[in-house]
């Protein structure tokens, strides 16, 4: 049973057909490069799948059962989590603060619970260890590197148990040395089980770290192959339409 | 396990680095520096007993509005409307009290107007998406004039049957030695120092000031959070107002008058930065003290009192380069 499938799916925003027609499978635990050239209609899909659209038209299955998701909430309910390319953290607070935003652990019972700082410690150090990230759960986020604070947000999508984490574009503006970390970040949430989506420009973060790639042009998939079978040249043809579709 | 254990306790900053690098702390030595200095340079007169207890009342007064302004300050708000809300609620105690209810009708009344004023604040800022300075600016006219309609311009200065009991709240002492000014701000400032640090609502008004996008996006009740704090903001200028009848046993329409610049002044001074996401209560308190210390001793060195606004203002303007200093590092 596939962890996603979407099936014959577009959004329309007025005349512009954003994303048109487009259907593929995800299995549990697989690493998807979602690629094409600005505006191809890669964010619009994923936000189908995050909940911030309803399609125009088709379907989106997870876990085999249609589902359909009128606000991010109902996607996180069903196990969808989105990592924001401007990552939405509190820059004055904590790692641990941040990761459990809106979710705080607390002790004590009724009016008279305080926060569990060591618990929510204790907690986040594990889930970084997990990531096998370096970030330290009680350093402010505003002294942090990129690479560290994209650990922060994934970290949050793990407390969450989420089984789809969507990523737009995490390698856009973060140095190479980082760029490294995110990668394994991805890797980390693979060897979970939870299924990537991974948006990016980069084709050596694609080739590097996806199972297959997926290339969108004109809001058309145009493209759905093992990175293995397909080649850095491949690709760039397709987004750029120098190659009509792949075989 | 044990590699987590060691995550956990390391940190970037040890504890120490921190606490030297907190404005609260720096002001706190400048407070003692100045004290001991100023002992000297007055001959003992700036550390009477007498002297001493005029610094702490009046500092108590400023310092109990700016604990409350720090909350909205941290969201990155303002507040202007305090100093009309101290005098709005001091009068609607005074007129309650006056007209023969006893003292605990009066208080409720008091506080109840502060509230509602906060409530009306923050419900114009949150949901209506009003900028808090020109809301604020509205209400410190609104409630100052809702206050001296309240009095019909009359000074009042007697309470009815709890007179007594009122007075006493404001130049007695439950605690011996401590008077009950002091006794309520240190009290406030404790609660609000556990609010902050302790609880999730503490939380969120800091998330909120760091980045109010990210904590509506967590899932923070952004909204309710703010008309809360414009509401605590306001219930400290309320409980101020009563504080401040008590003491003086009498008010006037002019009471509070421009007291919400020295209480955004004593806020800044103590750490709270006005472009949101920092403040402490006990900086607040110590803010407070060093800029009735500053006021205090120009008095006492013979200094024009037309210098005040001059020392007090460089004060503000060495806690922002502080403030500017401290970050760069960090960036750096
Ligand atoms: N909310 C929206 N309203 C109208 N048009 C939109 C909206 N979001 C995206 N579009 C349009 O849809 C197309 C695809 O955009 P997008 O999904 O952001 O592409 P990509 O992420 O691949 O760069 C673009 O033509 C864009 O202008
Ligand atoms: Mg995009």
């Amino acid at each position: 049973m596939p962890a996603l499938e979407l099936t014959h799916v577009a959004k329309h925003f007025g005349a512009i057909q954003a994303v048109s027609d487009v259907s593929f499978t995800l299995e549990a635990g697989e690493v998807i490069g979602l690629m094409g050239d600005n505006g191809a209609g890669k964010s619009t899909l994923v936000k189908m799948i995050a909940g911030n659209f309803l399609p125009t038209h088709g379907k989106i299955a997870i876990d085999g059962r249609e589902v359909v998701m009128h606000r991010p909430v109902e996607a996180r309910r069903h196990g969808v989590e989105i990592v924001h390319q401007d990552l939405a953290l509190c820059n004055n607070l904590t790692a641990a603060a941040n990761v459990f935003l809106g979710r705080e652990m607390r002790k004590g019972f009724g009016p008279f619970s305080v926060l569990d700082y060591a618990g929510m410690y204790k907690r986040s150090a594990e889930v970084f260890a997990e990531l096998k990230s370096e970030t330290r759960p009680r350093d402010l986020i505003k002294m942090m590197s990129g690479g560290q604070r994209q650990a922060v947000a994934i970290a949050r999508t793990m407390l969450s148990d989420a089984k789809i984490v969507l990523m737009d574009e995490p390698t856009a503006a973060i140095s190479v040395r980082q760029v490294a970390e995110v990668l394994n970040l991805i890797r980390a949430l693979r060897d979970k089980g939870i299924t990537v989506v991974l948006i990016s420009h980069r084709m050596p973060d694609v080739f590097g770290v996806a199972d297959r790639v997926i290339v969108m042009r004109r809001g058309h998939k145009v493209a759905d192959k093992k990175t293995a079978d397909s080649s850095p040249e491949e690709v760039t043809a397709l987004i750029t339409g120098a190659l009509e579709k792949a075989d | 396990m044990s590699n987590i254990e060691d995550a956990i306790s390391r940190q970037e900053t040890t504890l120490v680095t921190r606490l030297l690098t907190s404005q609260a702390f720096l002001v706190l030595l400048a407070v003692l520096v100045a004290s001991v200095a100023l002992h000297f340079a007055t001959n003992g007169v700036f550390s009477s007993d007498r002297n001493l207890f005029n610094i702490t009342r009046n500092a108590t007064f400023v310092g109990i509005i700016a604990l409350g302004m720090t909350f909205v300050i941290i969201t990155g708000g303002i507040d202007l409307s305090v100093g009309s809300v101290l005098m709005l609620s001091s009068m609607v105690c005074a007129k309650v009290m006056n007209a023969g209810y006893g003292i605990e009708y009066g208080i409720a009344a008091a506080l109840s107007a502060a509230l509602l004023v906060g409530f009306v604040n923050g419900v114009m800022i949150a949901y209506l998406r009003f900028p808090p300075f020109v809301v604020t600016l509205a209400m410190m006219s609104i409630a100052r004039s809702l206050g001296m309609v309240t009095s019909q311009n009359t000074t009042i200065s007697k309470f009815g049957p709890d007179h007594d009991s009122l007075l006493w709240i404001g130049g007695g002492s439950l605690i011996q030695g401590v008077p009950n000014p002091v006794l309520i701000a240190l009290t406030l400032c404790a609660i609000c120092a556990f609010v902050l640090s302790l609880t999730r609502f503490g939380r969120y008004v800091m998330a909120i000031g760091g980045s109010e996008r990210a904590a509506e996006a967590t899932g923070v009740p952004v909204r309710q959070i703010k008309v809360g704090v414009y509401m605590i903001s306001s219930l400290s200028a309320g409980i101020c107002g009563v504080v401040e009848v008590a003491w003086l046993g009498a008010v006037t329409t002019n009471l509070g008058a421009g007291m919400e610049l020295q209480v955004i002044a004593v806020a800044v001074i103590g750490g709270a930065n006005l472009a949101g996401g920092s403040g402490t209560a006990i900086g607040a308190i110590i803010g407070a003290m060093l800029i009735e210390i500053i006021r205090n001793s120009l008095g006492l060195l013979g200094i024009n009192a037309y210098w005040q606004g001059t020392f007090i203002g460089s004060a503000i303007l060495f806690a922002v380069l502080f403030d500017r200093i401290a970050n760069l590092r960090r960036d750096g």
